[in-house]
């Protein structure tokens, strides 16, 4: 019964980790067999400035994407957790770009953010504000992608809040309020404590995905331009496929792995250790 | 005069329903969907404008709807073929999880076989690999099988997915044993159990690893971009982004290409919003 599924997921969950770990110690071009390089491809990763510059990217990127993801999502959920009139639409249009694609999301947001004639620019300048040169400046791309990825993601969020917001049993929220606890009061002393453990599993989820940000950085710069969006795994991808040099991208590969499986095993530990104290 | 339905009211019809004072939360509510649709409403706006409508500043709303963007999306690419594809490759992908995850997560819940605790670790932790990790070894072995550029490079990979093993596994270790403990006695065999007994009670458990496996599926482009190269062999999101470089600041046409690909999802999440949402809900409670 078991069969099927672990013969597919050894041979391409399992066989594949390992392999990748191998190929970081070869010189691989994905045509010729490989050659045994040893530590070359780590020593080389730790003196390329562009590996650097795509680890800064993917450093400034997360620290600006995830905690504004986060709060945005919050907050639409909390005003999105109540039962008036028009809620469906108004959840509809939050939701919706959830199963918007990567792709169609880099598309849209290249034409809103379009320097000359988008639609983004032209309301800044009615409203008398400075226009932006979006993703061709070098200064404001990575800017621009955060802001396209915020909005690609605030729906996932809001969901997943929302879902944590209506698990809250309704006693506590009506007790409070008896007791003369405002509305206010209610979303900061109850509903955001008693989220934790959701809010947790957002947070890494969230910071998972944004060390990964690849799609978006494809289909609007390139990771242009002068680098100003090369992040880590664009770099990866650039090494692999448009210079083959998959040993040094499989180095790469490695170094982002053991990244995000220590944020994982962290955030394990620490929901573990919450949840255990709650109850 | 004509009166309306108006006057009619107010000299003496049925008393109206007690007016109730919209809530407050209106005003910010109305601001927030909008900023959330705008992109996608500037998208449809643009699909049906002409391409010297876009060329203007500042932009305004097209004249009139000039569908010829979506016959030149149509004709220019193989936006047919890509559609198929991308259906063909995530229904396929569906099917097979729903199978195969049903069958390995009943095992892992319900038999001890040697073998069994190590595997199900061994599953549980290529949930934390990304796939950016695997993908250069999983392009060689797909080259092995000599698969490259080809939908079965697509469907492979994903054809059962640790997740939905995981999910499975847990629903059938909350179930009560009582369920299966008669029929064991009758003599039916496990595969009777799960197809008569358990099956009808999997809707919940099934519909989010079909949600989350088509979305994934539909959804992904690194993957095809890696494998794939013939343009006929594309799924609509690799193609919708080589139509891109080739239509590059024709943005009508883009954009009507942009919507053709996003109408099945659309679609689809429209008519099952509630399994949707319940799906995605299901990945952040755990």
């Amino acid at each position: 019964m078991v069969a099927p599924s672990v013969v597919l997921i050894a041979l391409f969950g399992l066989v594949p980790v390992v392999w990748a770990f191998l190929l970081s110690f070869q010189h691989n071009d994905l045509q010729t067999p490989g050659q045994w390089a040893g530590f070359d491809n780590y020593r080389q990763l730790v003196h390329d400035p562009v590996f650097a510059e795509s680890v800064r990217h993917t450093l400034v990127y997360t620290l600006l994407f995830v905690p504004s993801t986060l709060l945005l999502s919050l907050l639409a959920a909390s005003a999105l957790n109540r039962r008036i009139r028009g809620i469906t639409v108004y959840r509809l249009a939050v939701f919706i770009p959830v199963v918007t694609s990567t792709i169609a999301t880099g598309v849209i947001f290249t034409w809103l953010m379009d320097p000359e004639f988008g639609l983004i620019n032209a309301g800044l300048s009615k409203l008398g504000l400075p226009t932006f040169g979006f993703f061709s400046s070098p200064h404001q791309a990575l800017f621009a992608v955060v802001i396209m990825t915020v909005w690609g993601w605030v729906g996932f969020g809001a969901l997943i809040f929302l879902a944590g917001l209506q698990g809250i049993p309704q006693d506590l929220i009506d007790a409070a309020q008896i007791d003369g606890c405002t509305r206010r009061g209610v979303f900061w002393r109850i509903e955001v404590p008693l989220l934790r453990p959701v809010s947790g599993f957002m947070l890494v989820w969230l910071t998972i995905n944004a060390l990964q940000l690849f799609d978006e950085v494809y289909v609007t710069t390139k990771g242009g331009p002068l680098h100003a969006t090369t992040v880590v795994v664009y770099y990866l991808y650039l090494q692999a496929f448009q210079f083959f040099h998959a040993g040094y991208a499989a180095a790469i590969a490695s170094v982002l792995f053991v990244v995000i499986a220590v944020i994982t095993l962290v955030q394990l530990r620490l929901t573990r250790d919450t949840s255990a104290g709650e109850r | 005069m004509t009166s309306t339905v108006d006057d009619v009211r107010r000299s003496g019809g049925p008393p109206r329903r007690r007016w109730r004072r919209p809530s407050g939360w209106h005003l910010v509510l109305i601001p927030v969907a909008l900023v959330m649709a705008a992109p996608l409403l500037w998208m449809v706006l643009t699909s049906v404008s002409t391409l010297a409508e876009t060329r203007r500043f500042p932009p305004g709303l097209p004249s009139g709807v000039h569908w010829a963007n979506y016959t030149q999306a149509w004709s220019d690419s193989p936006m047919a073929r890509w559609l198929v594809n991308s259906a063909l490759v995530s229904t396929t992908c569906v099917v097979s999880n729903l199978v195969l995850c049903s069958l390995a997560g009943y095992a892992f819940a319900r038999l001890r076989f040697p073998g069994s605790q190590v595997a199900f670790i061994a599953i549980l932790a290529t949930l934390m690999v990304p796939f950016q990790v695997v993908m250069i070894p999983t392009l060689l072995i797909v080259k092995h099988l000599h698969l490259v550029d080809s939908l079965p490079a697509l469907i492979l990979p994903n054809l059962a997915t640790p997740f939905g093993i995981y999910l499975l596994r847990q629903f059938f270790v909350s179930l009560p044993l009582e369920l299966e403990e008669a029929a064991l006695i009758d003599g039916a065999g496990r595969l009777r159990i799960l197809r008569s007994i358990l099956f009808p009670l999997m809707g919940p458990p099934l519909s989010t690893v079909a949600v989350l496996t088509f979305l994934s599926v539909w959804n992904d482009f690194l993957w095809p971009l890696v494998v794939i190269a013939t343009p006929n062999n594309m799924t609509v999101q690799l193609g919708l982004a080589t139509f891109q470089s080739a239509h590059y600041t024709n943005w009508p046409v883009l954009m009507a290409a942009t919507v053709i690909s996003q109408i099945p999802v659309l679609a689809l999440f429209l008519l099952g919003q509630r399994y949707f949402v319940q799906s995605i809900a299901n990945t952040g409670i755990k």
